[in-house]
């Protein structure tokens, strides 16, 4: 694993420079074409998405996003603030319902299942899509009602032993159960941050999604629990698909397979990971990695 | 960072400049200090002089002087056929009517002689009318004794010591609640009943007790002494009932669905607006409401704790809705963003994340609300509550009172000086449920914290 604190931190600190998509202030380049590089072996895709425009009332957060998000691999959202990168990722589980005036145009598709189709229930999508937000969010229950409560609401177990047995499952795979297994039944805000942000790991998983939604989820953590967490991406990254939205530019680079830049509410480049870190195609996507935004 | 300092250091006048202004600083936040101190003072010295004046008037109306007398059954007064019995082959109809024939052959006994005799009996050098003996003893006395008579007819021709309860003016007299120096033409008392009480007061005959019928009796007028709060209390539990079972469900459920639920529109801004203006209505105007509405219109009975009830309700509404909203709000959108995210459908969300949060703010909301609606007078008085009842209402729809109306009734009660002191003891008495009911809303309140 190559993962450096100090250095992870200085590129934070470097490669933020604010920029708020103003689409009034930027000259939108009409008709562009977000700069694709295929996979040197492609993957099945997964989700997929056509010319997905965002609204927040009148103002518009994402211009014609078109991306395919290939299956059992990590791809991973990255640019500055603003950007539209948690928007779009917030699309994909339809959360963007629960924001008041959002409204979101052009097709999503997952296993090319119209995901905004009118007939579809959000709640069948959200257990297929599961989410791991920025700042750990645990109930305010204990560690076992935290896991439980997915299987338990989509009726998942069938007898108490069954609910047992996915809890310590998923906790097993988010990497946590060794560390909880003697207080299952305390609180989950009692745990660290890292704990907690792999015990909302270990509640999506319960559910047993095929696709994990993950909005800048080391953000709020220090280095060594981001550690614990991009290690059990890596992991994960065997079983499901799932598309994670960082700042961290480190981060992308240990832990993803394709990276897509967002810029002003617009896909700059999406392509392979070591191809986007190294030689990527679009000037601004190198500014950007470099640190020399603005 | 290094523009600044290199400035300051380079103007000396910036920093004499600055230790000025850092003077007129302190200075204003002592000021503050002190103004703060100054308030708080103020307001604690209002609150102790507040309670010490109730305490001080109401405090003595707990204590009432009883009269110990040898109360002789004199045969001669009480002439009743012995008590019937069951007889063989004597219907239970037949039992009972001549059971009613004997109690009202008792009824009729001159009671009152009985204890004019038997004080007489006490005070055996002192000249004593009828009149002035009877002033010295509560009238319902006399019931009393008839009761003791009618349950053991064996107490005929015997001497049985008793505590009779002395008369309100007896009261007024021992307490000094009356200028003692006044004329024979103004005072309360007959002069002989004044001595009377004097004398048995100093040789221990008449003694303070508790005055247990504060608690167990109902209003009263013609035995002042004996009036209690108990009807007052049981009317203000009922429409205590009646409050928390409809005013929790609907204000609850109605914050939810506002907060959580309703589209954010031109109607439920409406709608919040007017629920925060019905929140300032003054309440006699729900008084008014509530005697147009569920008394003419609906015909529900005059003073009836369920119309009470319902108009508290009516009252408290808004306080719940309110509390509720703003509970509700302070729960982090991050809890309903995990549930959701989960697939927890929006109710799943509400009641199995976001509600149980909120419990301790809803109850002490509602706790709130229910002291309020508990403390409050005006609408009551439109809705005949301030009758005057002498009976235990046994259902909410039986004629009652409250407790502060009570209060407000004792308060205008023309025998002034009994009734002030007692009037400050049924605002003790108030004050004590108040207390408790705030008492069960921090309890709890911090059991819900701790389980969440």
């Amino acid at each position: 694993m190559m993962f450096n604190a100090p250095e992870s931190q200085k590129m934070n600190t470097n490669a933020a420079p604010v920029a708020i998509a103003d689409p009034k202030k930027v000259d939108l380049p009409t008709g562009f074409k977000t700069v694709r590089t295929p996979d040197p072996e492609p993957r099945p895709v997964r989700v997929h998405a056509d010319d997905v425009c965002v609204f927040y009332g009148s103002k518009q957060a994402l211009f014609d996003v078109s991306i395919d998000i290939p299956e059992k691999a990590v791809t991973a959202f990255i640019g500055p603030s603003g950007c539209g990168k948690s928007t779009f990722l917030r699309c994909l589980n339809r959360m963007n319902d629960t924001i008041e005036g959002a409204r979101v145009e052009g097709k999503i598709t997952l296993d090319g299942e119209d995901l905004y189709d009118p007939k579809l229930d959000v709640v069948e999508l959200r257990a297929r899509i599961g989410m791991v937000f920025q700042k750990p969010n645990p109930f305010p229950k204990t560690i076992f009602e935290n896991v439980a409560y997915g299987p338990r609401i989509h009726g998942l177990a069938r007898s108490k032993t069954d609910l047992e047995q996915i809890v310590v499952e998923s906790l097993k795979k988010a990497s946590l159960f060794n560390e909880v297994k003697d207080r299952l039944h305390e609180v989950g805000t009692g745990l660290s941050g890292g704990q907690q942000q792999r015990l909302c790991i270990a509640r999506a998983i319960a559910v047993s999604p095929e696709v994990i939604l993950m909005d800048e989820p080391c953000s709020a953590l220090d280095p060594i629990a981001t550690a614990k967490i991009e290690e059990l991406i890596d992991e994960l990254r065997a079983n499901y698909t799932i598309v994670i939205v960082t700042h961290s530019m480190q981060q992308a680079a240990r832990v993803s397979q394709r990276t897509a830049f967002f810029h002003l509410g617009i896909l700059v480049e999406e392509g392979p990971t070591e191809m986007m870190f190294t030689s990527p195609a679009e000037k601004r996507t190198q500014d950007y990695i470099t640190g020399r935004f603005g | 960072m290094t523009d600044i300092t290199a400035s300051s250091a380079a103007s000396a006048p910036n920093r004499e400049r600055i230790k000025a202004s850092l003077r007129r600083r302190q200075a204003a936040e002592t000021r503050f200090r002190a103004f703060g101190i100054g308030s708080v003072l103020i307001a604690v010295g209002f609150v102790v002089f507040l309670f010490s004046t109730i305490l001080h008037d109401g405090l003595p109306a707990f204590w009432q002087p009883v009269v110990t007398v040898d109360v002789f059954f004199d045969p001669e007064i009480i002439e009743v056929d012995p008590k019937p019995e069951p007889l063989e082959g004597q219907s239970a109809a037949e039992f009972q009517r001549a059971s009613l024939d004997w109690q009202r052959q008792v009824t009729m006994v001159n009671w009152n002689r009985i204890i004019q005799n038997s004080v007489a009996r006490e005070a055996p050098d002192v000249e004593l009318s009828a009149r002035e003996i009877q002033a010295l003893i509560e009238s319902n006395e006399r019931y009393r004794l008839r009761d003791m008579f009618v349950v053991s007819p064996g107490l005929l021709g015997s001497t049985v010591p008793l505590e009779l309860l002395a008369s309100a003016n007896v009261d007024v007299w021992l307490k000094g609640d009356i200028d003692r120096s006044l004329g024979n033409d103004r005072q309360q008392l007959p002069e002989a009943t004044r001595i009377l009480a004097d004398r048995f007061y100093e040789d221990g005959r008449i003694r303070m007790a508790f005055a247990s019928t504060l608690f167990t009796n109902t209003d009263s007028r013609n035995a002042p002494a004996e009036a209690g709060l108990l009807g007052a209390f049981i009317g203000s539990l009922y429409m205590m009932l009646i409050v928390i079972v409809l005013a929790v469900p609907i204000g609850v459920a109605s914050a939810i669905y506002l907060e959580e639920f309703a589209p954010k529109n031109k109607i439920t801004d409406l709608i919040e607006v007017n629920i925060n203006n019905l929140a300032a209505v003054p309440s006699i105007v729900f008084g008014l409401l509530g005697a147009a509405v569920f008394i003419n219109y609906f015909q529900l009975p005059l003073s009836a704790p369920l119309v009470g009830g319902l108009v508290l309700t009516l009252m408290t509404l808004p306080t719940v809705i309110i509390a509720t909203r703003a509970a509700l709000r302070a729960v982090p959108p991050s809890l309903r963003q995990a549930a959701l995210g989960l697939g927890a459908s929006k109710s799943q969300a509400v009641f199995h994340h976001v509600l149980p949060v909120t419990y301790p703010g809803i109850l002490t909301a509602t706790i709130i609300g229910v002291a309020q609606a508990i403390g409050e007078t005006a609408p009551l008085l439109l809705i005949g509550m301030n009758a005057f009842v002498t009976t235990l209402p046994t259902t909410p729809l039986d004629q009652s009172t409250a407790l502060p109306v009570q209060i407000f009734l004792w308060e205008g009660n023309e025998n002034r000086n009994y009734f002030e002191p007692k009037t400050a003891a049924a605002i003790i008495i108030l004050l004590a449920v108040m207390l408790v009911l705030n008492a069960i809303a921090i309890i709890l309140r911090s059991r819900f914290e701790r389980r969440a």
